[in-house]
């Protein structure tokens, strides 16, 4: 039995070894859900700047509609 | 509020790309690892960039045929809109180069030096409008300069980096393509909506600057522009 198991152990070791040579990502950050606080930041900076970009258009429209 | 909906439709495409630009899928790649995103953020803006100079050399080219000043508003808009977009666009390749090929500017890359290149051609265009007082002559020597500015510019950026011998930018100078090895479908998902996005918010602020600038035009020949 003991030698089965480590024949199994022996077996397995070299795809423990690959699993860690895979190139490094952020998958903590995944994990625990902080990367939707970054996405939300973000939304909310590139919202806020399309709305005065609508906002600029607006005031424009009614530039061009005074005669 | 029929004019509305592409710019509403831009919004949203760029808001797309934000959230699926980090929480979609990316292969797993050495020493690009989580920056290969940068994807969806970088290189829009030159794609944005080449749509605006392009509509700057066809608008340029309109006002050569029929000399009306609403072709060179839009055209003169169009330079300085992908202008605005190529400098953010060279700062943030900058900072991914740091990151991913050692330092900030790799001389002897194709793309770059192309962009280089293209770069003080339109600075020398930005120069002519500035120091050409006479509005009509302005408005025809720079479209004229203007036909040799996207061509040079469509030369240096898109063919000859394809061309040259070694480049580290994929798809140039026999470097595998984004879209060979490193771009799956997942990524396709988010890199077209995101160059769309960014082409639409482009074409947003060219017009409205081109809006802005024919308003000035009009307080200041007290004539409308048809």
């Amino acid at each position: 039995m003991k030698k089965l198991f480590s024949l199994l152990l022996l077996m397995f070791t070299p795809y423990a070894f690959f699993a860690q040579e895979q190139p490094q990502m952020a998958d903590a950050m995944r994990q625990d859900g902080k990367i939707y606080v970054v996405v939300t930041v973000l939304t909310i900076v590139f919202v806020c700047l399309a709305t005065y970009l609508v906002i600029i258009d607006r005031k424009l429209k009614k530039l061009e509609d005074k005669k | 509020m029929s004019s509305w909906w592409w710019k509403i439709a831009g919004i949203l495409l760029v808001v797309y790309s934000i959230v699926m630009g980090f929480l979609g899928e990316v292969p797993r790649l050495d020493i690009l690892n989580e920056t290969i995103r940068n994807l969806y953020f970088h290189v829009p803006l030159w794609f944005a960039m080449l749509v605006q100079m392009g509509i700057s050399w066809i608008f340029g080219l309109m006002y050569l045929t029929k000399y009306n000043p609403k072709y060179d508003i839009v055209s003169s808009r169009a330079a300085y809109v992908g202008g605005m977009f190529a400098l953010p666009g060279i700062i943030t390749g900058s900072v991914w180069a740091t990151y991913t090929w050692g330092k900030p500017w790799v001389a002897e890359d194709p793309k770059l030096q192309g962009v280089m290149a293209s770069m003080i051609v339109y600075c020398v265009y930005y120069l002519l409008r500035a120091l050409i007082p006479d509005a009509q002559k302005k408005a025809r020597i720079s479209a004229v300069y203007n036909i040799f500015a996207f061509v040079m510019t469509f030369v240096f950026i898109m063919i000859y980096p394809r061309l040259a011998p070694n480049s580290l930018h994929p798809g140039n100078g026999g470097n595998p393509a984004f879209g060979k090895y490193d771009m799956d479908n997942n990524m396709r998902l988010v890199f077209y909506p995101a160059c769309l996005g960014w082409i639409v918010m482009s074409c947003w602020l060219l017009n409205v600057m081109s809006r802005i600038k024919k308003l000035e035009y009009k307080k200041e020949f007290h004539e409308e522009i048809i």
